[in-house]
């Protein structure tokens, strides 16, 4: 299939109106990014250019969350809240629903944005579902993509992914800061950090305080675990959301405080190193990986990189180079 | 056993049961008329239906309502509306039904103050409030209130009126909706009898440890007769069983009055078809006979769908006809002549064995999950896994249903004349009357007082007391239900049900949903990306079956499915396809608000700039499929398309064919 000749310019159109910060750009760019078919696939290159640091003069304004944790957590409530919380100091929120289903059909069930209340007519939300379907460990690049693009337009970008141990993980090389939320008494989590299997969270979040003593004591026990492995300020706060609502302003400072201590430049661009590689691992899977090197080695030459190089451009960096040494 | 009698006989035919018609719609006017004609003919209890804003909580004037005022039952917003509801009808002879459940507590408050005014005492009121929360999160969708804060208002029902108003049954335990959303009979026992434990337990934190066996007595159930009515029977006697066993041993009651299964029992309409209409006559009255045939497992109180049921809402000729068919089963037949027929029957009591040993395990693995608050989601993607598999019986023919799926050569139905005239139509008048009329009403009213109580109301729900007092005072101070329950949702915070399509299994690969299913990877290639559907659900209409099944199959042959469940705004909708990014949009009501919402959604739908294929199911006469289709809908589906595999093949080609028109563009 050759490139769409009506659609040179979509890219760059979309980014323009990004920059401009115009959040109703926001479902076109979710269409676009989603699209596999090769034209897209080159407008999706040309938005990405259109909203790098180079084009926007430094790293794009948004504050890009990830919000992850077990099924049943309650991340969605907690999400709902945080919009809410969001949308009252004014800044605008969209928020990336990844479905963890993987199903055989290839199809999925997207139900998650219902539980995210809000204002259908507010345009300073965009709410996007999709199914992590059948990608190769990672987020699927779409929604890196998207949370690059959206990070031009909007105040705050949540990545929101299901999973423990791992997800984190993942969500980590897209966002500046990573929420991590737990149910009272869930153990595994508990026992992922002493054990050092999960990277330790940027914000812990027990929810339904509302259970009193058994959501306090989750919040010691997270703490001392903490401790235990040499993070002890990560913050660790207890929620309730529903009615009486409570602990959401201080996990909207707590999210704020992690931002404002962050080296934005270094995660950022360590971000883009990391998309770099999930696209051109989820393109050319293990063996291309395994002709860089292995991913250390990958990841060592691609830190060599100019800094200033966005996604697209890392990606096909690594791409000859393994044209190279195959 | 009455001295003198031979064993095979009684010495008297025992009483009828209560013969109910399930009724209302419009105002209170004119189903007040409704219910006198319905008593003049026999009947010997009203069962009032309420309609959707009325049953969550909203004002006719909300933006919910939209659509909804009158359809499905009756419009009650004030103790006004309940006073011309009753007039004319002593309260302290009638036995009451209410099908009502979130908003329970307000509309037994608003029956009080109305018998107040007959100068009729608590003590002589009789008859029962639905106020079953839990099968409204499993299958019928009008709950206001979170889980927690909702078995409290229960609780809380079921503790005043045992002290206050003991001849009132507070709750009705439905198994009934459960069967209509898909259940086995194993399913049907267990989950309503979970659901009583969890009311009881409930309960008992708030009364007396003496006065369990009143509670006990006092919570009744409402079930479901399909139409297999032997094995329906033994369901019936399977549940009194368990109830007693229950009784005794959860809860220590000992007095056999107390332990008593009592039921009332509206039969299938799930089982009613719109083809051929007319055979639903006989499937009705062998559905009634399960539930009368056998002496120990009799219904308290029996209404009766009419034949038209899956068309649309019946006429008072409609009803008339099932109200007959009760009355020749009491009356003309000697099926109350005899003591229990099938006392030492060998088929009936393996098969009461069998359901209560499925029930047992069934039931411990909802006790396992912390009951049947917590058990929800688990019990209601189990729903949707049953009914999933009953259609695909249907479908393939393996269940037969006669003149549906076999037997489909026929004359035109005798019933079928008048295609105009086959239902109720709602006069769509009524909507701005009762919208005008509840502004006048908060307009007239002593409004210090109406605030005053509010307050009350406010202050009560945020602490342990009682909420009953404070209803009933803000009833007598003429508040409305929407601010009733607006009072409530501020404290207790607002609730989305489970839709319990995410836990649905995967289907079986038939080779049918294998091609449907390389079309859909097919288009998706075409596409870019995955076909993406939104099904959605207009209204505060809670039957979401249809939409439920919808939603899975179209997962399961590859599609991404944005499904939200119910109660949405044409707003909502038109917002998630255009956030989605959706391909095409399936809509289903069954409220008989079609009329009024699809518009309205795809007007929404073109102003959010979304330019999809729309397709709409649900109970749709006739009539109304051609409206639609000028409001700009591709397709629209009604009780007779049974077949899931059609619509969706239908579905996929319709983004198909819109894809290539919209390349050519």
């Amino acid at each position: 299939m050759s490139p769409d000749p009506g659609g040179p310019g979509l890219g760059a159109q979309l980014g323009g109106r990004l920059r401009a910060g115009d959040p109703s750009v926001a479902p076109a760019v979710l269409n676009l990014v989603e699209s596999r078919s090769p034209s897209d696939r080159a407008h999706t290159v040309e938005l990405l250019r259109a909203v790098s640091p180079a084009a926007l003069g430094g790293e794009a304004g948004a504050h890009v969350v990830g919000v992850t944790g077990p099924p049943g957590a309650g991340k969605s409530t907690l999400l709902s809240e945080l919009v809410a919380a969001w949308r009252r100091r004014g800044r605008t929120v969209a928020v990336l629903a990844v479905d963890p289903t993987s199903r055989r059909s290839g199809g999925a069930l997207l139900g998650d944005r219902a539980r995210i209340a809000h204002d259908p007519k507010d345009p300073g939300v965009f709410i996007r579902s999709t199914a992590a379907g059948d990608r190769l460990g990672g987020l699927a690049p779409a929604t890196r993509a998207a949370a690059q693009a959206l990070a031009a337009a909007f105040d705050v970008v949540v990545i929101e992914t299901v999973g423990v141990g791992q997800s984190e993980t993942e969500v980590a090389d897209v966002a500046d800061s990573v929420v991590v939320v737990v149910q009272p008494g869930a153990g595994d989590v508990l026992q992922f950090l002493k054990a050092g299997v999960m990277e330790v969270p940027d914000v812990l979040v027990v929810t339904k305080a509302d259970l009193g003593d058994i959501a306090e004591r989750s919040v010691r026990d997270l703490r001392a675990a903490l401790g235990a492995v040499g993070s002890a300020p990560t913050p660790v706060l207890a929620v309730a959301s529903i009615p009486p609502v409570q602990g959401i302003d201080e996990l909207v400072e707590a999210i704020d405080g992690h931002r404002s201590g962050l080296d934005l430049g270094a995660r950022r661009l360590a971000a883009r190193r990391a998309n770099a590689l999930a696209d051109f691992l989820a393109e050319h899977g293990e063996r291309g990986l395994r002709v860089l090197g292995g991913r250390r080695a990958a990841q060592r030459w691609l830190s060599e990189q100019d800094p200033r190089l966005d996604v697209p451009a890392l990606t096909a960096r690594l791409e000859s180079r393994a044209l190279e040494e195959a | 056993m009455t001295e003198g009698a031979p064993a095979h006989r009684l010495a008297e035919p025992d009483r009828p049961w209560r013969m109910r018609t399930y009724a209302g719609h419009s105002n209170a006017r004119a189903s007040n008329e409704l219910y006198r004609r319905n008593l003049a003919k026999g009947q010997t209890g009203l069962s009032i239906a309420f309609d959707l804003p009325t049953q969550t909580g909203y004002d006719p004037d909300h933006e919910l309502a939209r659509g909804e005022v009158g359809k499905v039952g009756v419009s009650i917003a004030h103790r006004g509306d309940m006073h011309t509801l009753l007039e004319g009808i002593p309260l302290d002879q009638m036995n009451t039904s209410m099908t009502i459940n979130a908003t329970a507590a307000w509309l037994l408050a608003l029956y009080i103050v109305t018998a107040e005014g007959q100068g009729v005492d608590m003590p002589a009121l009789q008859g029962t409030t639905q106020n079953d929360i839990i099968k409204e999160f499993l299958a019928r969708g009008t709950y206001a209130f979170p889980p927690a804060p909702s078995m409290r208002l229960i609780a809380d029902m079921v503790a005043f009126t045992v002290e206050h108003v003991p001849e009132w049954n507070p709750i009705n335990i439905c198994s009934y909706h459960l069967q209509e959303a898909g259940a086995t009979p194993v399913q049907e026992i267990a989950y309503a009898l979970s659901n009583a434990i969890a009311v009881l337990d409930a309960v008992r934190e708030r009364v007396p440890e003496d006065r369990m066996g009143r509670v006990f007595q006092r919570i009744s159930f409402f079930v479901n007769a399909g139409v297999r009515f032997i094995e329906e029977h033994a369901k019936l006697r399977a549940m009194a069983r368990l109830w007693e066993e229950i009784g005794r041993e959860r809860y220590g009651v000992q007095d056999p009055k107390h332990l008593r299964f009592r039921y009332g029992v509206q039969v299938n309409s799930l089982g009613l078809t719109e083809v051929q209409p007319e055979n639903n006559v006989q499937r009705i009255v062998l559905e009634a006979l399960a539930v009368t045939i056998g002496r120990n497992a009799r219904a308290r109180s029996i209404q009766l769908p009419a034949w038209n049921e899956a068309l649309g809402l019946p006429r008072p000729a409609d009803q008339q006809w099932s109200l007959r068919i009760q009355q020749v089963l009491a009356f003309e037949t000697d099926v109350l002549d005899y003591p229990d027929i099938f006392e030492g029957s060998k088929v009936m009591d393996g098969l009461v064995a069998e359901l209560m040993e499925g029930a047992r395990a069934e039931m411990k693995v909802v006790a396992d999950r912390g009951g049947a608050v917590e058990a929800v989601p688990y019990m209601k993607g189990a729903l949707v896994d049953s009914n999933r598999e009953r259609l695909r019986r249907i479908e393939s023919g393996q269940q037969i249903v006669v003149g549906q799926n076999k037997f489909t050569e026929t004359e035109p139905s005798p019933l079928d004349r008048d295609a105009e005239g086959r239902i109720l139509v709602v006069d769509p008048a009524i909507e701005a009357e009762q919208v005008e009329a509840v502004r006048r009403w908060r307009a007239e009213r002593d409004a210090g007082r109406a605030e005053r109580a509010l307050a009350e109301l406010a202050r009560v729900a945020d602490s342990d007391e009682n909420i009953m007092p404070a209803t009933i005072e803000a009833a007598r101070a003429g508040v409305t239900t929407g601010e009733w329950a607006q009072a409530l949702r501020e404290v207790f915070g607002e609730y989305r049900a489970p839709t319990g399509v995410g836990q649905a299994a995967a289907a079986p690969g038939t080779e049918e949903l294998e091609e449907l299913r390389e079309e859909v990877e097919r288009i998706s290639e075409a596409l870019g990306r995955r076909l993406k559907i939104l099904v959605g659900k207009p209204g505060l209409d809670g039957h979401s079956n249809g939409a439920e099944q919808i939603a899975v199959m179209a997962r399961d042959i590859g599609m991404d499915v944005v499904y939200e469940g119910i109660r949405l705004t044409p707003a909502q909708i038109a917002r998630s396809a255009l956030q989605e990014g959706v391909h095409v949009v399936g809509l289903s009501i069954l409220s008989g608000s079609h009329r009024e919402l699809i518009p309205a959604v795809m007007k929404a739908l073109r102003e959010a700039g979304v330019d999809v294929p729309v397709v709409v199911g649900g109970i749709i006469p006739e009539q109304d499929v051609e409206p639609l289709r000028a409001a700009g809908v591709a397709a629209v589906y009604t009780p007779k398309d049974f077949e899931l595999t059609r619509i969706m093949r239908d579905i996929v080609e319709l983004v198909s064919s819109s894809a290539a028109s919209h390349v050519q563009a």
